[in-house]
């Protein structure tokens, strides 16, 4: 292995490393909602100042193979995808964060019936598999496992156009104050569950860009394509 | 095209050293080759002017065209021919004479006697070398006196002098420090405008930086000729890959 290798190998070990923490703090969050922990929520508020701190260190390590090592080809590709994933892994820290905030805010546990009318345990459902989907995939640079994730995200998308709706209804016919900011407090957190599953596309659209050299960030219609499953099979030998 | 290539081969003895290259190459470009050591970059690039001709047991097959002319065509007079390639090689080799001299040297061989002539064509050879400003004071000194980097400019200037349409590079900044190399990088970025360009180079941000287009090489075959920024960011091959990513053998 020569030391540009080596370099690039240990670059990529952090983001993994900080994939699976900011996934870890969707978990948490996630997981503190449905208990109604605020010391879990406060815990999760408390750890963003350690993906902030993977943030710093990766974009420094990226500094250190641009400036030094001259990478070009692939190794290229992943060190530019690299900065751009980190920051997108960073803002899904911070969308952990405001919603661990939320939890904190509440004064009461989030209402089962508005749980299910916002349809909240599937999008957690979607956004955790997502997570999942995207540490396997970028683990063993495997593309066609990352491109099962735009799929995935429409499915928050409609979730959270629907939530408009759900909410105008929900206050509506409730005469709690309380119950009230609650749904207020909900909406926004559908809406940061929603950037987080638009920040996972767009770290399997960088994926497939530093593997096959391929650029979808706002491509449409090359993302359809790769959505049918076009090409897989013979790219992902490569 | 300025120069087609079509199925060249060349043979040192027993040794098949280029195989079947066929390459098209626009006029006012610069192309890099590169490749490890023996992968017959320089071979290729000394096809161009003739110079293998010089070498015992080299053999030479297939077509090279420049201009529409089949350089290796029994008609061709290799005198005259070369007199439209300029070459610049590896180390600076300036010929123990004045800077002028050493300028002027290929118009004189060439039949130049008109002075006036020649002293225009020696300044605006130093001109385009981007050399005139560091020599117009002191160009009856010897051309020895000068920097490293200097002298390769200097003999860049004369292989401008005899107003060539290509110029064949083989490692023009090798043996240069950094702002010399920037210097000769310059150089070629300003000399495409007027000439088209083959530079052999061994450092891969020279050749990203400095060519259009990008020539890889490995034991004698053309692995890959790309459009420079597409072979340094997302190369076809997996060997150029290799090559260029230094993950090589």
């Amino acid at each position: 292995m020569n030391l540009i290798e080596t370099e690039i190998g240990e670059l990529k070990t952090e983001l993994i490393d900080m994939t699976y923490m900011v996934k870890g703090q969707i978990e948490k969050c996630i997981q503190a909602l449905y208990t109604f922990d605020k010391d879990l929520s406060k815990e999760v508020v408390k750890n963003e100042k350690w993906v902030n701190g993977c943030e710093l260190r990766i974009d420094s390590k990226c500094e250190h193979i641009l400036a030094l090592f001259n990478p070009v080809a692939v190794d290229l590709r992943f060190v530019v995808a690299s900065l751009k994933m980190v920051s997108d892994l960073e803002r899904i820290g911070d969308n952990a964060k405001g919603i661990a905030q939320y939890i904190v805010k509440s004064e009461t546990p989030f209402d089962k019936e508005l749980i299910k009318k916002f349809r909240f345990e599937e999008m957690t459902t979607v956004t955790l598999d997502m997570l999942e989907v995207l540490s396997n995939s970028f683990e063993k640079d495997n593309t066609k496992l990352a491109r099962t994730v735009f799929a995935k995200d429409e499915i928050l998308d409609e979730i959270n156009n629907q939530a408009n709706i759900i909410f105008q209804e929900y206050v509506l016919n409730e005469k709690d104050p309380q119950k009230v900011m609650q749904a207020i407090y909900f909406l926004s957190i559908i809406r940061k569950m929603e950037r987080v599953g638009d920040y996972i596309t767009n770290i399997a659209e960088e994926i497939i860009f530093y593997v096959k050299a391929k650029v979808l960030r706002h491509n449409k219609k090359e993302k359809a394509k790769v959505k049918n499953k076009e090409e897989d099979s013979a790219d992902d030998d490569l | 095209m300025k120069i087609e290539v079509k199925d060249l081969s060349v043979y040192y003895g027993p040794d098949h050293v280029l195989k079947n290259v066929s390459v098209s190459i626009k006029k006012q470009t610069v192309t890099a080759l590169i490749g490890p050591s023996g992968c017959g970059k320089s071979t290729f690039l000394r096809c161009f002017n003739r110079m293998n001709d010089l070498i015992d047991n080299a053999r030479i097959e297939g077509e090279i065209k420049i201009d529409n002319l089949d350089i290796y065509s029994p008609s061709v007079n290799v005198n005259e021919l070369r007199k439209t390639i300029g070459m610049v090689f590896q180390k600076p080799n300036p010929f123990p004479k004045t800077i002028f001299e050493n300028v002027a040297f290929g118009l004189r061989v060439n039949g130049e006697k008109n002075k006036k002539v020649i002293e225009e064509k020696v300044e605006k050879s130093l001109h385009q070398a981007a050399l005139w400003n560091e020599v117009k004071d002191k160009l009856k000194k010897s051309a020895l006196a000068l920097s490293g980097g200097q002298q390769q400019r200097l003999c860049i200037a004369r292989a401008l002098a005899v107003e060539p349409s290509i110029l064949l590079m083989d490692e023009p900044a090798s043996a240069l420090d950094p702002i010399s190399t920037v210097k000769i990088e310059e150089l070629i970025y300003q000399l495409k405008e007027k000439y088209t360009i083959l530079i052999v180079t061994h450092n891969m941000q020279q050749a990203s930086r400095t060519s259009d287009k990008t020539a890889f090489f490995y034991m004698g075959d053309l692995i890959e000729f790309e459009d420079t920024r597409t072979m340094f960011t997302n190369p076809k091959k997996e060997k150029t890959q290799n090559y260029i990513t230094g993950r090589f053998g």
